[in-house]
C-alpha cells in the first residue's frame, strides 16, 4: 500500500526547521521527494494521524528523536551490492591501492555496515587487510552499533553469497561468518581494520585523507546543492590519484569537479587526477 | 462552459508494466514519430541487477533518444527514459528526477505505484499513466492516486494482455479514459 498524505508540503518545512532549531540536524538540503516520503511513512507506522501529533512527539520527546532519524534516513543495504562494482574495486582498484605502505578507505553513510564488511573481505582477499583501515560513518548511531556487532539475519545469506561469488569471490563465503539460529556472526578479524564512528556529511568537515572513498546510494537523497558540497568535502578528504566510488546510478558528471576526475571505465568510480 | 480536461496538454506519460509489457513497449516504440510533444517514462519491473541491456534494446529500435536515468537526471520532451532496476524514481519538480533505494513497493522496486503518485502530485493534469501487462497489482492504486489529481488514465485492453490479472485489475478498480490495445499505444502518443 502507498504511503498516504498525511503532511502536506509546507508542514515538512516546519517539521525541517523544527528539527534542527532543537537537534541541530539540518534535512533542509535532502530532496524533498524522498523525504516527505519518509515522514509519511513514519507516521503510518508509528501511527501518527496528524502533522501535530508527530510534532508534538518530536518537539518533548528526545528519545524519539533517535527512532525518527533512524527511519527517516535510508537503511537499505546489502553485502556485495551491485556485484560487478566489487569485481571493479576488488580487480582494478585494490591492486593500484596496493602500493601505498598504509591504505586508508571512507565508507561514507555506511548505514549497518555491510558493505564496510565486504570491503574488509576484498582487502582480506587481496593480502592487504593487514596494512588498511576502513572508517565506517554515518549521521544515525542506532545503525553504526548494528555495524559494530557484526550480527546480521542469516536469511539475508543466500543472496549475499551468490553476490559474492558474482563478484569474483572464490572462497565459501560461510568461512566468514558462523551462523547461530536466525542470524549470523561475522569473524571478529574483519572488525579488526574497522573504524565506527558518527560523522554527518551535512554539517561535519574532513577528518583524515582518504585513497578510496566508498559513498553509495546516500547523495540520491540529497538536493543538488548539497550533492556538490558534499562532493567538495570528498574532493578535500581525498589524496591525488585517489578513488571517489559512487552508487549505480549517481554520477559526477553534473559537478563543477568532474574535470578533475577521470572515469574508470564503466563502473561509477572516479579516480582523482594529479594537480598541484 | 466546456470542459478542458480532455484538451489540456499532456506533458508526461508514464508507463507501467511487469510480466509480459515488454512485447507491447517494443511494439510501441517501433512505431512512434522520430518528434512527440511529450516525455515518455518507463517503470518496469525487471531483475535488481540487470544492465544497460534494456536501453541498449530500446535505443536499437526507437527513432527518439532512449535515456536510462541517473539520479538528479533532468527530463526532457521528445525523449523515452528507463527507470533504472533496484531503485524507485521521484519527481522533485517537473524537471528533476530523484531516486530512491527505500524499501521495497509491491515487493517492487521500481515500484509503478510510488512513481505514479509522485508524477501525479507535480504534473496533475499534465501527466498521462498507462498500466499495461503484469501478474501483480502494482500500479493500481497510483492510477487512482492520477485520476485524484486530474490525469489522464490509459490501460491495456486485459483481452490483449500476455499477463492480465494488472491491467483486469486496473480496469475494475479505476475510472479509465481509455482501454488501449498494443498496437494502438503509438498512434495515441503521436497524436498528443
Amino acid at each position: 500500500m502507498l504511503e498516504p498524505s498525511i503532511i502536506k508540503d509546507e508542514e515538512v518545512e516546519y517539521l525541517i526547521k523544527d528539527v534542527y532549531d532543537m537537534y541541530g540536524y539540518d534535512f533542509s538540503e535532502y530532496s524533498r521527494a524522498s523525504f516527505k516520503r519518509r515522514v509519511n511513512r513514519i507516521c503510518l507506522i508509528d501511527r501518527f494521524t496528524s502533522f501535530a501529533e508527530l510534532r508534538y512527539t518530536i518537539l518533548n520527546d528526545p528519545e524519539y528523536l533517535k527512532r525518527f532519524i533512524e527511519e527517516i534516513t535510508v537503511n537499505v543495504t546489502e553485502m556485495f551490492r551491485d556485484p560487478l562494482f566489487f569485481k571493479a574495486l576488488r580487480e582494478k582498484i585494490l591492486p593500484q591501492l596496493g602500493t601505498y605502505p598504509l591504505i586508508r578507505i571512507w565508507v561514507a553513510g555506511c548505514s549497518t555496515g555491510e558493505e564496510a564488511y565486504s570491503i574488509a573481505i576484498l582487502l582480506k582477499e587481496a593480502n592487504l587487510y593487514h596494512k588498511s583501515l576502513i572508517y565506517g560513518t554515518d549521521l544515525n548511531p542506532s545503525v553504526l552499533e548494528t555495524a559494530r556487532s557484526g550480527v546480521f539475519p542469516l536469511q539475508q545469506m543466500k543472496l549475499y553469497s551468490e553476490n559474492y561469488i558474482l563478484s569474483g569471490g572464490k572462497k565459501d563465503f560461510s568461512d566468514y561468518y558462523t551462523a547461530n539460529y536466525d542470524s549470523v556472526r561475522f569473524d571478529k578479524s574483519l572488525q579488526e581494520k574497522l573504524i565506527l564512528s558518527t560523522h554527518n556529511l551535512v554539517s561535519d568537515s574532513s577528518f583524515n585523507s582518504f585513497q578510496l572513498i566508498v559513498c553509495r546510494n546516500v547523495l540520491i537523497y540529497f538536493d543538488r546543492g548539497l550533492q556538490e558540497r558534499v562532493f567538495r568535502l570528498f574532493d578535500n578528504s581525498l589524496e591525488n590519484l585517489g578513488f571517489l566510488a559512487l552508487g549505480a546510478k549517481e554520477t559526477l558528471r553534473f559537478s563543477k569537479l568532474d574535470e578533475n576526475y577521470h572515469q574508470v571505465d564503466d563502473q561509477r568510480i572516479w579516480k582523482k587526477l594529479d594537480h598541484n | 462552459m466546456i470542459s478542458n480536461k480532455e484538451n489540456s496538454k499532456a506533458e508526461l506519460i508514464v508507463i507501467g508494466g511487469s510480466a509480459g509489457s515488454l512485447k507491447v513497449i517494443l511494439e510501441m516504440i517501433k512505431n512512434l514519430d522520430d518528434h512527440i510533444n511529450v516525455s515518455v517514462l518507463l517503470v518496469l519491473h525487471r531483475k535488481a541487477h540487470s544492465t544497460n541491456i534494456l536501453q541498449a534494446l530500446l535505443q536499437q529500435l526507437s527513432p527518439l533518444e532512449v535515456v536510462e536515468i541517473d539520479d538528479k537526471t533532468e527530463i526532457q520532451s521528445n525523449k523515452i527514459y528507463i527507470t533504472p532496476a533496484d531503485y524507485h524514481l521521484l519527481f522533485e519538480n517537473k524537471k528533476v528526477m530523484s531516486l530512491d533505494s527505500s524499501e521495497k513497493m509491491n515487493y517492487s522496486r521500481p515500484s509503478i505505484d510510488v512513481t505514479f503518485k509522485s508524477a501525479a502530485e507535480i504534473y496533475g493534469e499534465s501527466l498521462i499513466g498507462v498500466l499495461l501487462s503484469g501478474a501483480n497489482a502494482d500500479g493500481v492504486e497510483g492510477l487512482e492516486y492520477i485520476k485524484k489529481n486530474n490525469g489522464r488514465v490509459w490501460i491495456q485492453d486485459p483481452e490483449t494482455a500476455e499477463v492480465d490479472y494488472m491491467p483486469r485489475h486496473a480496469v475494475e478498480a479505476v475510472k479509465y479514459d481509455k482501454i488501449i490495445k498494443p498496437h494502438e499505444l503509438a498512434a495515441y502518443i503521436n497524436q498528443l
